[in-house]
């Protein structure tokens, strides 16, 4: 092992600090015809008509397309792994085109123009005729009786609802001195923010339609773009440059099938689609607005003995993901916190709204907010100590999942609460922070967090991996599992290097690009997954190719394969040390002999059909000023067992960005919309508040590392974790540091002035007089 | 690429105001800050621009005859902050522009831009009420000094008369000297926003610094246009520097103020802040000034 | 339009170039269509995310909100002139690569341009400071933890001080 593990730099990082790396737009031809999406301007109702008149007389415009002129086909866009078992396949709800418009900013019709100010004058002059239809915006209001109906085969817009039935709620909660702690957390809808835009150009070569796109999921879209058009899937082509950020939202089938339709509309000729931030926000996917109500019975003790959570997740206009977000949000309520006796219903339920997807943390950031909140809130009911009652009731050592078959490992929780509070002075400050008067107060909040890693047993889980010898003794890596700026392209190599026996991670060249002509089948990057899928199908392929180097090895040196090693590049013999040649020796020779000529590479598929659980805790340290409604995190640490780490300055820096967007969940991100007309109102990096580096502390990131027994790496999930227990940690703090719950996010200035107001911390004397 | 129909460029006031003239439908453009944006979400695409931001004669700051600062309408905040004449006189204005969006914003940003878009939450705006800043316009006829209270006539539209620009932005004497001032900047984020409401206060103390002998304060973001808050002042004019003072203050700021409720912020809410923020930067302006509250 | 393209001249990375530019382009559009600069990034083309900022006159831009014609006279620097002459990085790319300060790399170019501006001033920001600096530009990868901590370090190592982390 001597290059996993080490903090060594990132492969891209050269490109990337020079400009050179190549996204999308970089290698688009400028000669491409641009596209703009004509939106619809009401929440819900039919297109009656399409007047494209006067957009087709702007000079420069070549086509307008409209719902009349796209397949008459309903497509899914999830990227999720294909099931053929059409009862797990995702929901087909949507056309490249809409004439039955779900929200407001829908796909109403596509502009083709020269340039883009000709583009975006023809969208403005394309006229839209509508019958409005009543909209709704909540998804509790969405599911009652006469409600308006957003999509033709789900009356009541219910997507699906799943329980979980363990024990019995009903009876254990009749047990005399229980205390009952009934309440509701809401989150709120926020928006991935990625820097890059999604962007993606298509053309026609070799009677194909070749898709470039700014994705996390190639091998996914091109499914998903053969599905939309009813081509066969072989005949689309994907390919995925660097990308600036995806969080999620790339981990869908946004344009691509538009993109390609229109493409092949005009004779394959380069089509390009540059979607604006206004669009981004709204147009593409949101994170799911979830409203938590969970009625806990609890023993003065601090035991749980029966408890039920309901949820309502805000699916919007499409199904994207669907339920599997606000189903992986209630998996984790049994076992975070193991009752005997729980009752769980989650409700995915469309609404006129942006369509809801993945997002960082798959409903976990949500789920910690209400999960976590609502700890302390028992506590509080209770006066129990929270870290305490956390210390006693989390999940213990040795839980096992009945359905993943999960394994608690090790006692993660425990030893990362551990060092969080070391490093925060957690219990003298909680102690000190307690019944503080005055208008500036301190707090300080604790909250753990339940992850896991990839998605088997859900979804098939997989990789792919291709391996190639060069002369030199240097090896190309291939997988399907994407680099979106988390690092992966540097982990595979850490873990190529060492698995084959290679000197240093930089003789392993990663082909960053996915092109699904040529790299080998992979599901793309999501689920926290691609270190751990990688790490099995990386070991499996390293080890056919050392196979293959080795019997290469017996017969250009006469030693039997069981006393050769490939050690630091060299071919080693394993009795006496001694180098017998060098890999570069022996690839060269192999390649070019005359009498035993090979082209050394492997490949090999691995299917994983196991999962992970990825824990820890976060706790921030806050100064609420009351006067002036404002909360500000003065100190934070997040301290995660993610297993092994394969290199811990790059797993510190997702830590961080993971950090940084749950503080913006928590303080201060929300996209709004108009309850009258259903109008996105804060589309734009401005008006929606996303974290500038003025906005946070210092990000302190630390690990407990117990090697996961089922990866061959000791890995597993991290990218998604850090994001997923800030929200609560403030939320908690401001409780210390005030003793108000404030259960709706974010905790901004709006909603502590009404908390605030509400609990006489705040009184407006000319309110009082009133 | 921005859907502009014509440029029209000047490099002097005086190409300024010919293009003025011979294109009344153009839209002037100084850093373009705003316009380009609001061209870009098609509210003024399509546009003439008569483009002024190379005017250099208009950039920078200076004290001029009459011993008014005058600020040219082309400088930019973050220069307006930097520059020793604004942080000797009248620093709080620098604090102000320096709260604008973040380091590129307000190094395109002009003062005059910032005032000449007609927009409540712009950051310079209540401060150069509360300063009671001179807007100096220069058209074919000449030049024209408007009181900044009169150059903003409604949300959006300020007075400027058909071939004027906006050349500067005066400061008088009698409103700087021996004045110390502070501006509150209430926003989500601590950059890259706009104000959620935005509160300029300034003091002259009496000599034993236990009076006050002139209070003047301005909010952004209270009403359409910025505006000044009378009742408060009189409140505070002639007052002894006291918590009583700073308290009554803050209240008479509710018979002045006039905050909607948006999707941005309740009007309790916008009174709230606007009612503690007028006692903070009170407070703070006295202890700039050398007293004590 | 009468009058749609205008030929230009002004200093890019240090060479005199000379351009007819349609009028109706951004600085953005021009150094990425005509120039080629892959390192001036488009994020959101209203001035809010700094991807596209570079140097004008020295002083930070975003070039998507400022009209190419502007540039008449002016010099330009983008990320693309700190390469030495023999392809050795800057300081301060480098230290992007030593904090581990690079993820997704598109907010990276416009946050190495304002470090520039940071850099050369020779001053010694607090930390406060350098945040305030360093705030007109988003990045949803970092957290800014890593960015911050290559600015200060280049700054300090520039200064020849010791480098202390953030309190």
């Amino acid at each position: 092992m001597a290059n996993v593990g080490k903090s060594v730099p990132r492969v891209d990082a050269f490109d990337k600090v020079t400009g050179r790396a190549k996204y999308t737009d970089d290698i688009c031809d400028k000669s491409a015809l641009i596209l703009r999406v004509v939106r619809s301007t009401i929440a819900h109702g039919y297109v009656r008509s399409v007047d494209t008149e006067e957009a087709l007389k702007v000079p420069g415009v070549v086509a307008v397309y409209t719902p009349d002129d796209v397949p008459d086909i309903c497509f899914p866009t999830a990227g999720h792994p294909w099931s053929t078992d059409p009862s797990h396949q995702d929901t087909a709800d949507r056309k490249l085109l809409n004439a039955h418009v779900r929200y407001y900013g829908d796909d109403v019709a596509v502009v083709v123009a020269e340039d883009e100010v000709a583009a975006a004058q023809a969208a403005r002059l394309v006229k839209v005729e509508y019958e409005e239809l009543p909209f709704v915006l909540d998804p509790i209001e969405a599911m009652q009786e006469g409600a308006p109906q957003i999509q033709e085969n789900t009356p009541g817009n219910v997507l699906k609802h799943t329980q979980i039935r363990n024990g019995n709620y009903e009876e254990a909660r009749k047990e005399p001195g229980l205390i009952c702690i009934d309440k509701w957390y809401t989150s709120q809808t926020v928006q991935h923010c990625h820097i890059e835009n999604f962007i993606a150009y298509a053309y026609e070569e070799q009677g194909k339609i070749v898709v470039v796109s700014s994705t996390q999921i190639p091998h996914i879209v091109r499914r998903t773009v053969g599905q939309a058009l009813g081509i066969p899937w072989g005949n689309v082509r994907i390919v995925k440059p660097y990308i600036g950020g995806g969080f999620g939202n790339k981990q869908d089938t946004l344009y691509e099938p538009l993109i390609a339709w229109v493409s092949m509309q005009l004779g394959g000729r380069l089509v390009k689609l540059d979607i604006p931030r206004e669009d981004t926000f709204v147009s593409n996917r949101v994170r799911h607005a979830i409203k938590f109500h969970i009625i806990s019975y609890v023993r003065p003790d601090g035991t749980y003995v029966a408890r039920k959570v309901e949820l309502f997740s805000n699916q919007g206009a499409y199904a994207s993901h669907g339920h599997s977000i606000v189903a992986k949000a209630m998996g984790c309520f049994p076992q975070m916190y193991p009752c005997p006796n729980v009752e769980g219903d989650a409700y995915t339920v469309y609404t006129n709204m942006s369509a809801a997807g993945a997002m960082r943390g798959y409903g976990i950031p949500q789920a910690m907010f209400a999960y976590e909140s609502h700890t302390d809130d028992v506590c509080k009911a209770l006066n129990i100590d929270p870290e305490e009652f956390r210390r006693k009731n989390l999940m213990p050592v040795g839980y096992t999942d009945g359905f993943s078959k999960n394994v608690n490992y090790f006692d993660s929780y425990n030893q990362c609460m551990d060092k969080a509070m070391e490093y925060m002075d957690y219990r003298t400050k909680f102690e000190a922070y307690k019944n503080q008067t005055g208008p500036i107060r301190k707090g300080i909040g604790l909250s753990c967090f339940w992850y896991n890693t990839a998605v088997w047993p859900i979804s098939l889980e997989h990789s792919s991996c291709r391996m190639v010898l060069n002369q030199d003794g240097s090896v190309q890596l291939q997988v399907g599992e994407t680099e979106i700026g988390q690092g992966a392209d540097t982990a595979y190599a850490q873990m190529a290097a060492d698995v084959i026996g290679l000197a240093d991670y930089t003789d392993v060249h990663v082909v960053s690009n996915q092109d699904t002509d040529v790299t080998p089948f992979g599901l793309g990057a999501y689920a926290s997954r691609q270190t751990y899928v990688c790490g099995f199908s990386i070991t499996k392929t390293g080890n056919i190719l050392r196979d293959k180097i080795l019997a290469a090895a017996n017969e250009l040196t006469r030693m039997p394969v069981s006393n050769l090693d490939i050690i630091d590049s060299n071919i080693v013999r394993i009795s006496d040390g001694k180098i017998l040649m060098t890999l570069a020796d022996l690839a060269t020779e192999r390649l070019y002999s005359l009498s035993a000529s090979e082209h050394i590479t492997a490949e090999a598929t691995y299917q994983i059909k196991s999962n992970a659980y990825s824990f820890g805790c976060c706790i921030a340290e806050v100064e609420v000023n009351i006067p002036m409604c404002r909360c500000e995190v003065k100190k934070i640490i997040n301290v995660h067992d993610c297993g092994s780490l394969i290199n811990p300055a790059l797993a510190t820096a997702q830590v961080h960005g993971g950090m940084s967007m749950g503080i913006g969940f928590g303080l201060s991100e929300e996209l709004k919309f108009d309850p009258k007309t259903g109008k996105p109102l804060n589309n734009n990096l401005l008006d929606y508040k996303l974290s500038t580096i003025m906005d946070h502390p210092h990000l302190e990131a630390q690990f407990v590392e117990n090697p996961e027994p089922t990866n061959p790496f000791g890995t597993k999930a991290l990218g998604e974790p850090p994001a997923t227990p800030v929200a609560p940690a403030i939320r908690n703090a401001i409780l210390n540091a005030t003793g108000v719950e404030v259960d709706s996010l974010p905790l901004n200035p709006h909603i502590l002035f009404k908390r605030f107001t509400e609990e006489g911390l705040i009184k407006d004397p000319w309110r009082e007089e009133n | 690429m921005y859907d502009i129909k014509e440029l029209y460029e000047a490099f002097t006031v005086e190409e300024a105001i010919a293009l003025r003239l011979a294109h009344p439908e153009a839209q002037i453009i100084a850093g373009g800050s705003d316009v380009l944006v609001q061209m870009r979400e098609g509210k003024r695409a399509g546009k003439e621009l008569i483009s002024i931001y190379l005017v250099d004669e208009m950039r920078g700051v200076s004290i001029d005859e009459e011993e008014n600062i005058r600020i040219g309408s082309l400088t930019s905040f973050s220069h307006i902050t930097k520059d020793p004449i604004i942080q000797k006189y009248i620093n709080v204005l620098g604090e102000a522009v320096d709260l604008v969006g973040g380091p590129q914003i307000r190094n395109i940003g002009t003062i005059g831009g910032n005032t000449c878009n007609g927009v409540t939450s712009a950051d310079s705006a209540s401060t150069l009420h509360a300063w009671e800043a001179v807007v100096e316009l220069t058209g074919p006829e000449g030049v024209r000094r408007v009181p900044i209270k009169e150059f903003y006539i409604k949300a959006g539209t300020v007075d400027i008369r058909p071939g004027e620009i906006q050349t500067a932005i005066l400061i008088p004497k009698a409103s700087y000297e021996n004045t110390f001032g502070f501006y509150h900047k209430y926003a989500m984020r601590n950059a890259m926003d706009i104000a959620t409401t935005g509160c300029s206060v300034n003091v002259r103390l009496s000599e034993d610094k236990k009076t006050f002998e002139r209070v003047r304060i301005a909010y952004g973001v209270a009403g359409p246009v910025p505006m000044r808050a009378p009742s408060a002042e009189a409140a505070a004019n002639g007052k002894p520097v006291s918590e009583e003072t700073m308290e009554a203050f803050g209240r008479a700021v509710l018979e002045d103020i006039n905050p909607r409720t948006s999707w941005r912020a309740a009007k309790e809410f916008r009174q709230h802040i606007a009612y503690e923020m007028a006692k903070e930067c009170l407070k703070e302006s006295v202890i700039r000034a050398g007293g004590t509250l | 339009m009468q009058n749609q393209y205008r030929e230009i001249t002004f200093n890019l990375n240090g060479k005199d170039v000379t351009r007819v530019v349609d009028c109706r382009a951004s600085l953005t559009d021009m150094l990425r269509n005509d120039f080629r600069m892959t390192s001036v990034k488009k994020g959101c083309e209203v001035g809010e995310c700094g991807a596209c900022n570079v140097l004008i006159d020295g002083e930070c831009f975003n070039s998507c909100i400022y009209l190419a014609v502007w540039a008449r006279g002016k010099k330009v620097r983008t990320l693309e002139s700190l390469l030495g002459p023999n392809g050795e990085l800057s300081d301060i790319q480098q230290a992007f690569i030593d904090e581990t300060a690079v993820q997704c790399g598109f907010c990276t170019p416009g946050f190495i341009m304002t470090a520039v501006e940071i850099l050369e001033s020779g001053k010694e920001y607090s930390d406060a400071e350098l945040r305030k600096l360093l705030s007109g530009h988003l990045c949803r990868c970092t957290g800014y933890e890593n960015i911050f901590r290559a600015v200060k370090k280049t700054m300090y190592k520039r200064l020849g001080k010791p480098w202390t982390e953030e309190a």
